[in-house]
């Protein structure tokens, strides 16, 4: 979590009203280009993911496979994943990609966590849990199509990459891209990212005979703030949890939003409508009612 | 298994008996056992504790407003299922308890066609068939047994999380657990009506356990025909006459 006096708040979850002081001054937006065709599975970022977090080591599940684990873990953002894709003329292409948080636009985790604060978007992009107002629910888990946050049963709080906010805002690189030897990880503003992405998929392309290479930056939650160039961007589900069209469930969009008060008011017009009933039919009185009386003082029943 | 089930509700009756006591005065009838007295209550204050700590994560407008109440976000979200469990438990009981009153009957039917008389107020006295429970009563239970089943599969799934039960499971049971929600909300505030200003003289069958005559022949003619042996539109006559 980085210290919020370094960056606009731009959504900050279950938050009544916009974020306070949203656009106040101009900011870029970041963004973590992942070149997949230049990865060489060296595991150097999920060192240095853990080191500069200071996260407790904890003992890792072997596969078979070159993979650290076989998911992310609340203390380890950072994952290399391994597959193995058979292609059609019956090579074996090797593909590794860099998992972490996607910093979306348009957060799913954001959406569904019901706590005020938990979950923020500084202006920039960077979509950053806030451990002391999570209460630990794990919507945000429901609400991720890129199944990211992960619950610490011990802390009852959920972890996710932070995309280093804490060294973005003093105007450093992430710690993943810091200690990448190759260059597949790039830092820099959305825009560069983009036209670096979208340079080298054309260079894949036409000088390597990657005709299906592209860019994944997904529309359909508004884009995210992590890219990747991929070998095959028809095809992105054979990187291992990389959805071809990531979306949001509904119940955590028009359901939460919009149907949730309407119908929460509509059923608080059960309140109005026995008030109504008293004034216009009258309450309902064991027969036969009554005639009023007087009592001793006169007073009328 | 039914018999079991009676089994066990007449032992329990008849333990709870001795641990309160239920009056009942001249012109008055005995409805509700210590039993479904203590039941009633504990089901009302599990409701309104999960109630009010649901409101708290239902909205985000509510969130600062009802996360106070239970000492905060983190314990409300600990606290809840546990006030949900103890609503559907309670339930569960009360709902063996009243299982045969809650049968419905062909009565039940014409009641429900004669419901607009009975809620624009324009007969006076219930139809003669209605009988411990009328209609409206037995759609209420039998919505909240609908509802607790829901309310007990989904709020698993939601309390073990995504984590257990995969992403779409929990998305799904997020709806359904609201809408059970709602329709209960939009219930309690018919079921407090009635229990107290919308028919004066019910509440106490709920604290005391016993009713006044006129409101037994008043509003279940057919129960009060059965444990008197009087007619009621005779008796409701007879009264109109002595006074």
């Amino acid at each position: 979590m980085a210290d919020r006096k370094t960056f606009q708040v731009e959504m900050i979850s279950a938050h009544p009203g916009p974020a306070p002081g949203r656009g106040m001054q101009r900011d870029l937006e970041v963004c973590k280009l992942v070149d997949t065709t230049t990865c060489i599975g060296c595991k150097a970022c999920e060192v240095a993911c853990v080191e500069w977090n200071d996260m407790p080591f904890s003992p890792t599940t072997f596969d078979n496979t070159y993979q650290t684990m076989p998911e992310t873990r609340w203390n380890f953002w950072n994952l290399i994943k391994f597959n193995e894709h058979q292609k059609e003329d019956g090579t074996i292409q090797w593909l590794m990609r860099k998992d972490q948080c996607m910093h979306c636009a348009d957060p799913g985790c954001l959406a569904a966590c019901p706590a005020d604060g938990a979950i923020v978007k500084y202006a920039n992009g960077i979509v950053d849990f806030n451990q002391e107002n999570c209460i630990g629910c794990e919507f945000c888990v429901s609400g991720c199509p890129f199944n990211i946050p992960r619950f610490n049963p011990s802390t009852k709080r959920v972890y996710k990459c932070t995309l280093c906010s804490d060294r973005v805002g003093q105007g450093l690189e992430p710690a993943c891209i810091k200690s990448c030897p190759t260059g597949c990880l790039k830092f820099g503003t959305k825009e560069d990212m983009k036209f670096i992405a979208e340079e080298r998929a054309k260079q894949l392309r036409e000088k390597f005979g990657m005709e299906k290479a592209g860019v994944y930056d997904p529309q359909s939650v508004g884009g995210t703030h992590v890219i990747y160039v991929l070998h095959d961007a028809t095809d992105p589900e054979r990187y291992g949890g990389l959805p071809k069209n990531p979306q949001i469930p509904w119940s955590y969009t028009v359901w939460k939003w919009l149907f949730k008060p309407v119908l929460g008011t509509f059923a608080l017009f059960g309140l109005l409508g026995v008030a109504l009933h008293y004034v216009t039919a009258g309450p309902r009185r064991p027969q036969p009612e009554p005639r009023r009386k007087e009592n001793s003082d006169g007073q009328r029943g | 298994m039914a018999s079991a089930v009676e089994r066990f509700d007449d032992k329990a009756r008849a333990a709870f008996e001795s641990l309160g006591e239920t009056p009942v005065y001249q012109g008055e009838l005995y409805r509700h056992p210590v039993y479904t007295r203590f039941l009633h209550w504990m089901v009302a204050l599990a409701f309104f504790l999960a109630l009010i700590s649901g409101f708290g994560i239902y909205l985000p407008w509510l969130f600062r407003w009802f996360t106070p109440i239970f000492g905060g976000g983190q314990l409300l979200r600990a606290l809840h299922p546990w006030f949900g469990l103890a609503f559907v438990i309670f339930f569960g009981f009360q709902a063996m308890n009243w299982l045969k009153l809650m049968v419905w009957a062909p009565a039940d039917t014409g009641w429900m066609r004669n419901l607009r008389n009975v809620v624009t107020n324009k007969e006076k006295m219930e139809p003669p068939d209605t009988g411990f429970f009328n209609a409206g009563q037995k759609v209420q239970f039998w919505e909240i047994v609908i509802g607790c089943v829901v309310y007990l599969i989904t709020g698993i799934i939601l309390w073990l999380g995504a984590r257990t039960f995969g992403r779409t499971a929990v998305a799904i049971s997020y709806v359904l657990h609201d809408i059970s929600a709602l329709i209960m909300l939009g219930g309690i505030f018919i079921h407090i009506y009635l229990s107290t200003v919308g028919e004066p003289g019910t509440f106490q069958a709920m604290t005391r356990g016993a009713v006044s005559e006129a409101w037994a022949w008043t509003f279940h003619p057919a129960w009060y025909k059965k444990v008197t042996g009087r007619d009621p539109q005779q008796a409701c006559e007879e009264a109109r006459r002595k006074m």
